[in-house]
C-alpha cells in the first residue's frame, strides 16, 4: 500500500471518527445539567432515611453496598496477587543504606507522619458526615506509613508494619464487610440492608451499618496499600542486594 | 460553565499533553503526579470533593510511587 493511499485511508477514517465523536458529544446534556433521576432521589432520601449527611457514603455503603463489596474484593484479590507473585521466604534485609541522613528532612518528614496519620483517622471517622470515608482515609493512613520509610529508614518502617499484622488487618477488613452483610440476612432482610442504630445526623456514630462498613473498608484499604508498598519495597531491596 | 471551571479544564488539557510529551521516565512520574493534582483541582471546582480526595491519594501519591519504585528496580 503506497504512502499516498495510506494517508487517504487515514484521512477518511479520521474524518469518520471525528464526525461520530462530534455527533455523540453534541447529544450530551449541557454542562451542569444532570438528567438522571437517581441523583435527585438519593439526595432527597439519604439524610432523612439513613441519618448521614455525606450522600456519597450513603450511596457507596448502603444503597449500592453490594457493588462496593465487589470493589473491595477486587482490591483484595489484586493485592493478594501481588503478594503471591512477589513474596518469598526471606528475612528482613540488613544494611543501613536507606537511612535518610539530613536531620531537617528527617524531622519535617517524621513530623508529617503524625499529621498524616491523624488526618487519615479524621477522614475515615467523618465518612458519614463530610466528604471522604473508608477508601480515601485508608489510603491517607497507608501513605503515613510509607512516609516513615521515605523520611526515616527501612528498619523503622518494617518494625512499624510487620507483615503478619498487615495481612491480618487486611483480611479482617475484607471479611468484616462480607460478615456485616450476613448479619443483615440473619435479621431477615436483604444482604447488606442497613440494620444498625441510625444515630443522630451529623454525629460520628450516625448511619448504622454505613459507619461499620466505612470502618471495615478503611481497615482493608489501608492494609492493602501498605502491603502493596511493602512488597514493592522488598523487591527493590532484594534487587539491590543481589547486585 | 463559570470562568474558573473553564480555566481549570484548560489547565488539565495542557497537563495531559505535557504528560504525553514527556519521554524521561522519572520526569514522567513527576509530571503525572502534577497532572493528578490538576485533576484534583478540577474535581474540587466541579464540587466533587470525594472524588478529589481519591484522585489525590491514588493519582498524586500512589501511582507515581509505584512508577518510581519500578524505575528504580529496572535500573538495578
Amino acid at each position: 500500500m503506497s504512502r499516498r493511499s495510506r494517508l487517504g485511508l487515514f484521512l477518511f477514517s479520521a474524518a469518520g471518527l471525528g464526525a461520530l465523536l462530534f455527533w455523540g458529544v453534541a447529544g450530551l446534556p449541557d454542562f451542569g445539567h444532570y438528567r438522571g433521576p437517581y441523583g435527585y432521589v438519593l439526595n432527597a432520601v439519604a439524610q432523612p432515611e439513613r441519618h448521614v449527611t455525606n450522600v456519597v457514603s450513603a450511596t457507596v455503603f448502603d444503597f449500592r453496598g453490594f457493588d462496593t463489596l465487589g470493589e473491595e474484593f477486587i482490591l483484595f484479590a489484586a493485592v493478594m496477587g501481588v503478594a503471591l507473585l512477589l513474596r518469598d521466604v526471606r528475612d528482613e534485609h540488613g544494611g543501613q543504606r536507606d537511612e535518610v541522613r539530613g536531620d531537617a528532612l528527617r524531622l519535617v518528614g517524621l513530623g508529617f507522619v503524625a499529621a498524616l496519620f491523624v488526618l487519615g483517622l479524621y477522614v475515615v471517622a467523618h465518612g458519614p458526615i463530610t466528604p471522604g470515608g473508608g477508601f480515601q482515609g485508608g489510603v491517607v493512613l497507608a501513605s503515613a506509613f510509607a512516609l516513615v520509610y521515605l523520611a526515616g529508614e527501612y528498619h523503622g518502617y518494617r518494625k512499624l508494619v510487620p507483615t503478619p499484622a498487615v495481612d491480618f488487618v487486611e483480611g479482617t477488613g475484607a471479611g468484616a464487610y462480607a460478615v456485616i452483610g450476613l448479619v443483615s440476612l440473619l435479621l431477615g432482610t436483604a444482604y447488606l440492608h442497613n440494620f444498625g442504630p441510625l444515630g443522630t445526623s451529623g454525629t460520628l456514630a450516625s448511619g448504622g451499618t454505613i459507619s461499620m462498613l466505612n470502618i471495615a473498608s478503611a481497615l482493608e484499604v489501608s492494609a492493602a496499600f501498605v502491603l502493596l508498598f511493602t512488597e514493592f519495597l522488598e523487591e527493590l531491596i532484594a534487587a539491590e542486594e543481589h547486585r | 460553565m463559570i470562568p474558573l471551571q473553564a480555566a481549570v479544564i484548560g489547565l488539565v488539557a495542557v497537563g495531559a499533553v505535557a504528560v504525553v510529551l514527556t519521554r524521561d521516565l522519572v520526569r514522567l512520574a513527576m509530571a503525572s503526579s502534577l497532572y493528578a493534582l490538576l485533576l484534583v483541582v478540577l474535581f474540587l471546582v466541579l464540587q466533587a470533593p470525594d472524588v478529589a480526595l481519591s484522585e489525590l491519594v491514588v493519582g498524586a501519591v500512589g501511582f507515581p510511587l509505584v512508577i518510581v519504585v519500578a524505575i528504580a528496580m529496572e535500573r538495578k
